[in-house]
């Protein structure tokens, strides 16, 4: 089966970065595949390549080295439109400065499906009523965003994506500003998306924890290197993560799901 | 009620206002013509060299026209550059890009460039390679912070280019000639003369093509509200997109100027108008903001030459008068949290 993405030794260097900062950031030689239908973590510390790798994933950024692949073609034979069909981003914000409802923002998701196209047809009107019905945002679908709370806000968002109708959804990020009970909300719409929808998922996120809850494989990444790719099990090990993140940690079993589970040694904190 | 239905709606209730308002505006001025007199002219039953016939087809007719297509230009400007730059405060006056355009036109004046067609032709081309530059200037200053172009940034950047615009017209009418420094002082205050059929057909064919560039990319400015990279995730080409609608509303400004003069606020109080009614769909606000800008000018400078007849104000003044405190009024009500 081709891997509906795939990522062959890619390199990439902001232009300019080796004068302006003191240790440039560079994404070096990353190779990895994603399968349909699975969901994939990527993990790491702060500027160890998460952002990069969405960018390059959805052309905002071209890669230097190597070369990714969307189902077996190379993204530069894509079409951006064409591409937005199958790879949609959840970014993290939402516009503050124009007050669009949820249902404009959700129709926004359309525009790949006919970039010529003036208004939404009733296709179009449908696609995007049958997302919001999936993030449960129908009966907020007038309601201005700047109005919505973070879990609102971030389920209208995942909408958008969704009225997409992508193979792949990107998620930037999806717990960042949220409190526990959206995390937990947010985990189980992504595994319902993709039990049900069968949509493949790629889920940057800061939270060990809940990448390890969600996802089928994670990916590590480190100052620009991928340094382990594998079930959860494999990638959340104590010494990998102390070295990568460069503090104490330790990884038991969750007791109700049996995933591994990321807790910090706090320094000084043994009692 | 669909979009489609809203818009239908909203521009044929501005377009019959438009009609209203431009007929009211055919019978009021400074000399005395009776309705019946007006409808004659209008009708073309009155002689041709009649004071009727000379004052309505001559003066008042080509003056409404203009004050119509500048007023609309404007406010389809101001959508365009408050989706480009995401920030609904900007507006090519406050932008300093008018600015940059007077100056530009002024340079063009000083050359004795006038308002035949060719002539035209030159002096807009004088006002748009002006707004180019303001935007430019204003673009490099407000983004030496780098990343998000704030607020705060854009608008003080364009205060600084509007200053220094402002300066270089000063030098420029400082070194003309004693005689046709009258005529230039009172276009640099924004007033809605009226100009040669030809000149009208040429400011007309500009707002077209203008207004047609921001039209076709409606729905794509809505896209940009969600950033630019979201927009590019999206399948836009953003960067080109940005600078279709520059050029669109460059053109747009520019044209005004060169044919009105530096009318400021029109295209910052038009479009929050229809914000407040329609919401921040652009592909309602481009369409009405036409209608929408004509009405408000056309008012404003029937207001110009009524108030204080037989004298004139400039229309500039009376949008001034009306578009400061509103834009106060915007920074401290609705845009606090953006600051």
């Amino acid at each position: 089966m081709t891997p509906l993405v795939e990522f062959r030794a890619v390199g990439f260097a902001y232009p300019g970065a080796g004068r302006s900062r003191a240790r440039p950031f560079r994404l070096t030689s990353v190779s990895f595949a994603i399968e349909p239908g699975e969901i994939v973590g990527v993990i790491g510390p702060n500027s160890s390549g998460k952002t990069t790798l969405i960018r390059l994933l959805t052309r905002v950024l071209e890669p230097v080295e190597g070369e990714i692949a969307l189902e077996g073609k190379r993204l530069q034979n894509w079409g951006r439109a064409e591409l937005a069909r199958r790879v949609a981003v959840v970014p993290q914000g939402v516009p503050r400065e124009f007050p669009f409802t949820v249902e404009e923002l959700v129709l926004m998701g359309r525009y790949p499906h006919a970039p010529g196209r003036y208004f939404e047809n009733p296709a179009d009107v449908s696609a995007a009523r049958a997302a919001m019905d999936a993030t449960g945002v129908r009966h907020l679908a007038s309601q201005a965003l700047a109005s919505l709370g973070g879990g609102e806000t971030q389920r209208a968002v995942i909408a958008r994506a969704l009225a997409q109708e992508p193979r792949l959804l990107v998620l930037d990020e999806p717990t960042a500003h949220l409190d526990l009970r959206y995390q937990a909300e947010t985990a189980a719409l992504l595994r319902r998306l993709n039990r049900e929808r069968g949509v493949t998922i790629l889920l940057v996120s800061h939270d060990l924890n809940l990448a390890a809850e969600v996802s089928d494989r994670l990916l590590l990444l480190a100052e620009g290197r991928l340094v382990r790719l594998g079930t959860p099990e494999e990638v959340l090990e104590e010494s990998t993560l102390t070295a990568v993140f460069g503090c104490e940690v330790t990884v038991e079993k969750s007791p109700t799901t049996h995933r591994p589970h990321v807790q910090l040694v706090w320094p000084d904190g043994r009692r | 009620m669909s979009p489609q239905g809203r818009l239908a709606l909203t521009v044929g209730g501005l377009a019959a206002l438009l009609v209203a308002v431009a007929a009211a505006a055919l019978f009021l001025g400074s000399a005395a013509i009776s309705p019946r007199g007006v409808i004659g002219a209008v009708a073309g039953r009155a002689a041709a060299e009649s004071v009727e016939s000379v004052v309505i087809l001559s003066i008042r007719l080509p003056r409404i026209a203009v004050a119509a297509l500048a007023g609309g230009a404007l406010a389809v400007a101001g959508v365009a550059f408050q989706a480009l730059t995401r920030n609904p405060l900007a507006e090519p006056s406050v932008l300093g890009i008018s600015g940059g355009a007077a100056f530009g036109v002024v340079i063009g004046q000083s050359l004795g460039l006038g308002l035949t067609v060719v002539e035209a032709v030159g002096l807009t081309g004088f006002a748009f390679a002006g707004a180019l530059l303001a935007a430019a200037a204003v673009y490099l200053i407000a983004a030496a912070g780098r990343g998000v172009i704030q607020i705060q940034t854009l608008l003080l950047a364009g205060v600084i280019v509007g200053i220094f615009s402002a300066s270089a017209i000063t030098v420029i009418i400082s070194l003309l000639d004693f005689n046709r420094l009258g005529g230039v002082i009172h276009w640099l205050l924004g007033n809605v003369a009226p100009i040669p059929p030809g000149a009208l057909g040429l400011f007309a064919i500009l707002l077209g093509a203008g207004f047609g560039l921001v039209l076709r990319h409606a729905r794509e400015l809505n896209l940009l509200a969600l950033g630019e990279e979201s927009a590019q995730q999206l399948g836009l080409n953003a960067d080109r997109l940005k600078l279709t609608i520059f050029t669109g509303a460059a053109l747009l400004t520019a044209s005004v100027v060169a044919f009105a003069g530096p009318i400021g606020f029109v295209g910052l109080v038009v479009p929050h108008m229809l914000r407040m009614l329609l919401g921040p769909d652009n592909r309602l606000l481009v369409p009405t903001s036409l209608a929408g800008g004509a009405i408000v000018l056309l008012v404003a400078d029937t207001v110009a030459r009524s108030i204080v007849a037989p004298a004139e104000l400039s229309v500039g003044v009376i949008t001034s008068f009306c578009g400061a405190p509103f834009f106060v009024y915007l920074l401290r009500t609705r845009y606090r949290g953006l600051m």
